[in-house]
């Protein structure tokens, strides 16, 4: 089988002494939380560390506090099938629910936590591969080689953001407390992510994510739909997130349409936001809303599935997420 | 032979039950040892270094630096094992590790064994290769065009690996007196066998000179005839132990580079070694299923009956013999044993790519043209305004006939599977009166029981089974045989319990241990049950007749007034008389000295007399009908499969349950051809070589499947039985894309279709374009002048093999 390189594994059992060890080795470290992304990575050798900074055994990482009503706290190192158990989250945001549920296969998601997730590594069929593999092609830009093999020609690695939760995220409105040797820092979950498969996130090298904090979700409903092959272990090809609040007389008050799987970076769709808050839903809104889905996404052939038939699907997903919270017929 | 146990199921104690499997509880529990299970004192790990290049030459290999690594014990080279090998004596190409040219990316070019396994892929790194790359051909196109490079020396014709041209009567006429001729073409993409376990070998060489390799092979007795030959050692010195193979479907038929390489590398350095495949390698080893574009022309009467059919075949070989020589006539042999063809042309090629070399997966070479012949017998239905269960069951063929190419069909339970199926989806209800979207197909098919000819030309036994009994009552059954999952232990000591009338409990089975057991030819072609099933009870008999001698002295009475079932020997009429088998077998000893019997199994010599006629022959023929119903999102393609109902001819069913698990097992692995698997290639690499990239269906897409047993006992099986492995697969992608067909109006002529494809489906016929997603043609061949064979019934001389 393929083995794991040698490394240490550093077990902090706080933030500050995890923030502490990652700083002490700089460069040759990196968190692990579930290790469902790390490890795999290190045997084929796309993450070199010499050294993991293990969060299992950070207890405040694993706290979710708050209610609904005023908004939640989500710890980093909260397991994605505990986000599916928590009645905060159950109760409040099924959007998380739906988002968590279809990731991967139930033993990945007894590993796999939010935090991870969300800063989960870019995909590329030409990346996700092992040494020998990558080295037959030469590498790629991403790592060790200096061509993009999905766009020769283009100065940036276009590899596909793949996490589940991103978009949710996005579409909440959620927020994230990161910890680093400089302090605290809170920003907007879309404000962590670039276009870019190589830094695709904006979190600084001493950085920990600590929490997600979502707002209140009162008078909110969301959902998620995600497209893959397979109704199991496949990550999302196309996920849609929306978050929506309608008024008493059923007007849009105020709506978040995010897509993942379909560029480098999630995205919100905020042209959406703009047609649709304050209005009755209809069909034309729907559709305008819709067709432009097909338009942010970048469906490229770095993923499974023809890349047309990807970008084709992000109006349906758009129009069927939002017709299921309207609770429209599809 | 035996007198009471044939024919009837009614005096069966064991046939025909839902036992478990002897090796259940092991499998279960985890106590079942697999290859990479095992661990010897001082082992050591091997790692190979493959070539990243599709096509190249090796022009110097320097391993100094791996040499160095401290924890490097030994490294092996192309040259140092230079002799070629292949599973068929007619494709000798292979080389345990490449010697001066790879042909694929991956193939093996050193070996290191090292204290680790990390140790020895960290130190395969430090082997320095410098290569001279070639051109390389990943496309049949690019391996017809002779202006390209030559991947092997020898082939029929340059790239041509092999060509076959037969004509069995006359084609011509048969289509004049066609009222109605299609032609079509299809294709059906390559895909990989995918079982679990990744192949494993452990070599272990003793002072005293002799050899033994445990492997997860399913044909220990080739692997063994491999390894003298490539070690230049006499096959005595040498032992093959094939362990429980968690899954094989093909996959672990042919002689591999790494069972080559820790044999070697354990004599050089005196040590065991272990060498497991990781995924991707396995995906690299392949043997898989040919991908194999298709035209086919046939002829039909106005009631649906064909005429005439000619068929080509133009199959991507990979870089390797491996099995394609009878993968090509396999893709011409089957199209005879359902429906009735009176006159049939075959003309296959077979082309070397630089991709690993396929071969045999379940079904070997058949699934293909059934996909084609099926889905063209849907075309024709319509187009003659016929129904596609009467254009199949008006015209199968008969019993105890020859085929126009010579396969001798003893029993077709086909009518009746066709009759089941139809029945228990409500076909007749439903047809033509689904909501839009939704749709209903119904495909055939057929399979051997067992290839009638060995591999290598020789006139032994196909299967040897060897029964010794003990004093203390337990009965230990030998033969060369592998479980590979399907249940071939089992089988043997449900044969012989039935036999000698003891329990299950009793019985232990020793197989697949070329130093212990006698030969079986290992688990392809779906014909262990057959032959060792029929090899068990030829050598159980025998010791039975000594017992029943024994006890009818006793009980004063013939031997043939006796019956055996729980451990006791009784008389029929007056089952109080009787004796304990323990007795009857010490007595038996006491006169007959120790009780050892063997039993051997020969196919019947098969009919045909032309070249080529060797692939295609079997004992007997299962037989299959399916029928589909799925729906089909518009707005997105995706399909959803609702039911699937499978009527199978397995013969007798010694053990239904297992039966059934195989059906399952085939509809699965059907599916998975059908909607998703791919084994493609981009850049010269495989594209996605991982359990993650590579679809196959999970838990999640697999339907509720329906099988219904239909048992047509034929003479020449073991009780009745025929086969039940491979065969239940055939049927399931033509009925996919029949019923695809019904729900939305779309031809898809080829396999597999994915959402994507069958979205563009629906677009092109909402934009008014042929609503049909397949391949557009075939490509130019000079095909070579037909071999003409007389049809059976104008050749006397062969009627009534
Ligand atoms: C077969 C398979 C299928 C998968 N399918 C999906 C899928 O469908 N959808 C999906 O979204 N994901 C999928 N994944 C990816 C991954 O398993 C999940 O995203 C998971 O949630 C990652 O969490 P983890 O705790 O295991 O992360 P880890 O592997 O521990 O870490 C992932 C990354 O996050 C960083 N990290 C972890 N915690 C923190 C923190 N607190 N602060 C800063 N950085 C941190 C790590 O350094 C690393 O870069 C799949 C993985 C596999 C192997
Ligand atoms: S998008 Fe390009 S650079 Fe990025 S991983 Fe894929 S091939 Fe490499």
């Amino acid at each position: 089988m393929l083995r794991l390189p040698p490394f240490r594994y550093l077990s902090p059992r706080s933030l500050e002494e995890a923030v502490s060890m990652l700083a002490d080795h700089g460069p040759e470290a990196m968190l692990v939380a579930g290790g469902t992304d790390v490890y795999p990575k290190m045997r084929r050798r796309q993450f070199e560390p010499k050294v993991l900074v293990g969060l299992a055994r950070v207890g405040s990482l694993r706290e979710v506090r708050g209610t609904p009503t005023e908004g939640v706290s989500i710890g980093a190192g909260v397991t994605l099938t505990q986000l599916t158990r928590q009645a905060e989250i159950v109760t409040g945001y099924s959007g998380v629910v739906e988002g968590a549920e279809v990731i991967s296969t139930p033993q990945l998601r007894n590993m796999g936590t939010i935090g991870g997730n969300l800063l989960v590594d870019t995909r590329c069929t030409y990346y996700d591969q092992t040494y020998q593999w990558r080295k037959s092609i030469d590498f790629c830009m991403k790592k060790e080689g200096s061509t993009c093999w999905v766009a020769p020609g283009s100065p940036r690695c276009l590899a596909v953001t793949s996490t589940d939760l991103a978009p949710v995220m996005m579409s909440l409105g959620a927020r994230l407390r990161f910890v680093g040797p400089e302090g605290e820092r809170v920003l907007d979950a879309a404000d962590l992510y670039r276009e870019d498969g190589i830094h695709y996130h904006t979190r600084q090298p001493g950085e920990i994510l600590a929490e997600i904090l979502l707002p209140s979700a009162e008078g909110w409903s969301s959902t998620y739909r995600k497209l893959r092959r397979r109704e199991a272990f496949d990550f999302p090809l196309l996920g849609v997130a929306v978050g929506l609040r309608t008024g008493a007389g059923g007007e849009i008050e105020d709506v978040r349409i995010a897509i993942g799987g379909v560029g480098s970076a999630p995205q919100l769709i905020e042209e959406a936001t703009e047609i649709l808050c304050g209005k009755q839903p209809s069909e034309e809104l729907i559709e305008k809303v819709a067709s432009m889905a097909f338009r942010s996404s970048k469906a490229l052939d770095n993923t499974d599935l023809i890349p047309i038939y990807r970008k084709k699907m992000a109006p349906v997903f758009v129009r069927r997420a939002l017709r299921g919270l309207l609770g429209l017929s599809p | 032979m035996i007198r009471k146990k044939s024919g009837t199921s009614e005096s069966l104690h064991v046939i025909g039950k839902n036992l478990p499997k002897v090796d259940a509880m092991a499998k279960v529990t985890g106590e079942t040892l697999f290859a990479d299970d095992l661990f010897l004192p001082r082992m050591l790990y091997a790692k190979a270094l493959r070539s990243p290049h599709a096509h190249a030459r090796i022009v110097s290999i320097d391993i100094s630096r791996a040499e160095s690594h401290p924890e490097v014990r030994g490294i092996l080279l192309g040259k140092d094992l230079p002799t070629k090998y292949g599973i068929l004596p007619v494709s000798q190409d292979e080389e345990a590790i490449a010697v001066d040219r790879v042909r694929y990316v991956g193939e093996m070019v050193a070996v290191v064994a090292a204290t680790t396994e990390w140790a020895a892929e960290e130190a395969s790194e430090l082997i320095d290769v410098v290569y001279e790359p070639l051109e390389s051909i990943m496309t049949v196109e690019e391996g017809l065009d002779e202006g390209k490079v030559q991947i092997h020396e020898y082939a029929d014709h340059h790239n041509i690996h092999k060509m076959v041209c037969l004509e069995f009567g006359d084609v011509d006429a048969g289509f004049e007196e066609a009222d109605h001729i299609r032609e079509d073409v299809f294709f059906y993409e390559g895909n990989t066998h995918l079982a679990l376990e990744q192949h494993a070998a452990v070599a272990h060489y003793r002072k005293d000179g002799k050899l033994t390799l445990w492997s997860s092979t399913q044909t220990p007795h080739y692997v063994h005839r491999a390894l003298s030959k490539v070690l230049e050692m006499p096959a005595s010195r040498i032992r093959v132990i094939a362990t429980p193979n968690g899954g094989g479907f093909g996959g672990k038929t042919d002689p591999f580079g790494h069972e080559m390489a820790v044999s070697k590398l354990a004599m050089l350095t005196g040590r065991p070694v272990k060498f497991t495949l990781t995924r991707e390698e396995v995906f690299y080893a392949h043997r898989g299923r040919h991908p194999v574009l298709m035209w086919a022309r046939t002829g039909f009467a106005s009631d649906g009956a064909i005429t005439s059919m000619h068929f080509r075949t133009f199959l991507d070989g990979g870089g390797y013999g491996s099995y394609g020589v009878a993968s090509t006539y396999y893709t011409g042999a089957l199209q005879t044993v359902t429906y009735k063809v009176p006159h049939y042309r075959f003309e296959g090629v077979r082309v070397f790519t630089n991709k690993p070399p396929c071969g045999p997966k379940r079904g070997h070479g058949t699934p293909q043209p059934r996909f084609a012949l099926e889905v063209q017998l849907d075309k024709a239905a319509e187009d003659l305004g016929i129904c596609p269960i009467s254009i199949r069951r008006d015209h199968l063929v008969e019993e105890n006939t020859l085929t126009a190419n010579y396969l001798r069909v003893t029993t077709c339970g086909l009518d009746e599977c066709i009759d089941r199926v139809v029945e228990a989806s409500g076909w007749r209800e439903k047809k033509g009166k689904l909501p839009p979207g939704r749709g209903l197909g119904l495909a055939c098919s057929s399979y051997l029981s067992g290839a009638g000819l060995p591999i290598y030309w020789n006139k032994m036994p196909h299967s040897g089974v060897q029964i010794k009994i003990d004093r203390g009552g337990g009965v230990a059954v030998f033969c060369g045989s592998t479980d590979v999952g399907q249940g071939s232990d089992s089988v043997l000591a449900y044969t012989v319990a039935e036999v000698l009338g003891v329990t299950l409990g009793d019985i232990q089975v020793f197989t697949a241990d070329t130093d212990m057991t006698p030969v079986d030819l290992g688990s392809y072609s779906s014909r262990v049950t057959l032959m060792t099933g029929n090899a068990a009870i030829d050598a159980a008999t025998k010791l039975r007749d000594l017992l029943f001698e024994v006890a009818a002295e006793e009980l004063d009475c013939e031997p043939d007034e006796l019956d055996a079932h729980d451990n006791r020997i009784f008389v029929c009429e007056d089952s109080d008389r009787g004796l304990d088998f323990i007795h009857v077998a010490r007595k038996a000893e006491a006169k007959f000295g120790t009780l050892g019997s063997v039993g051997s199994y020969t196919p019947p010599p098969s009919a045909g007399r032309f070249r080529g006629a060797g692939v295609g022959p079997s004992p007997c023929y299962s037989y299959a009908a399916c029928v589909m119903d799925l729906s089909v999102d518009p707005d997105t393609g995706q399909t959803t499969i609702h039911d699937i109902w499978l009527a199978y001819d397995c013969g007798t069913a010694l053990n239904p349950v297992l039966v059934v698990g195989q059906v399952e097992g085939s509809v699965y692995m059907g599916l998975g051809e059908a909607l998703m698997e791919e084994q493609i290639f981009r850049r010269g690499v495989h594209k996605i070589p991982s359990l993650l990239d590579y679809k196959s269906p999970t838990f999640k897409e697999m339907p509720p499947v329906h099988t219904l047993l239909v048992e047509r006992w034929d003479p020449r099986g073991p009780f009745g039985a025929k086969e039940a492995g491979q065969g239940p697969l055939l049927p399931v992608p033509p009925a996919y894309v029949n019923a695809l067909y019904d729900a939305t109006g779309v031809r898809f002529d080829r396999v597999p279709v994915g959402p994507d494809l069958v979205l563009e489906g629906l677009e092109r016929k909402r934009k008014g374009r042929e609503p049909r997603v397949g391949p557009k043609g075939v490509p130019a061949v000079q095909w070579q002048p037909l071999d003409k064979v007389p049809l059976p019934s104008q050749n006397p001389e062969d009627e009534g093999v």
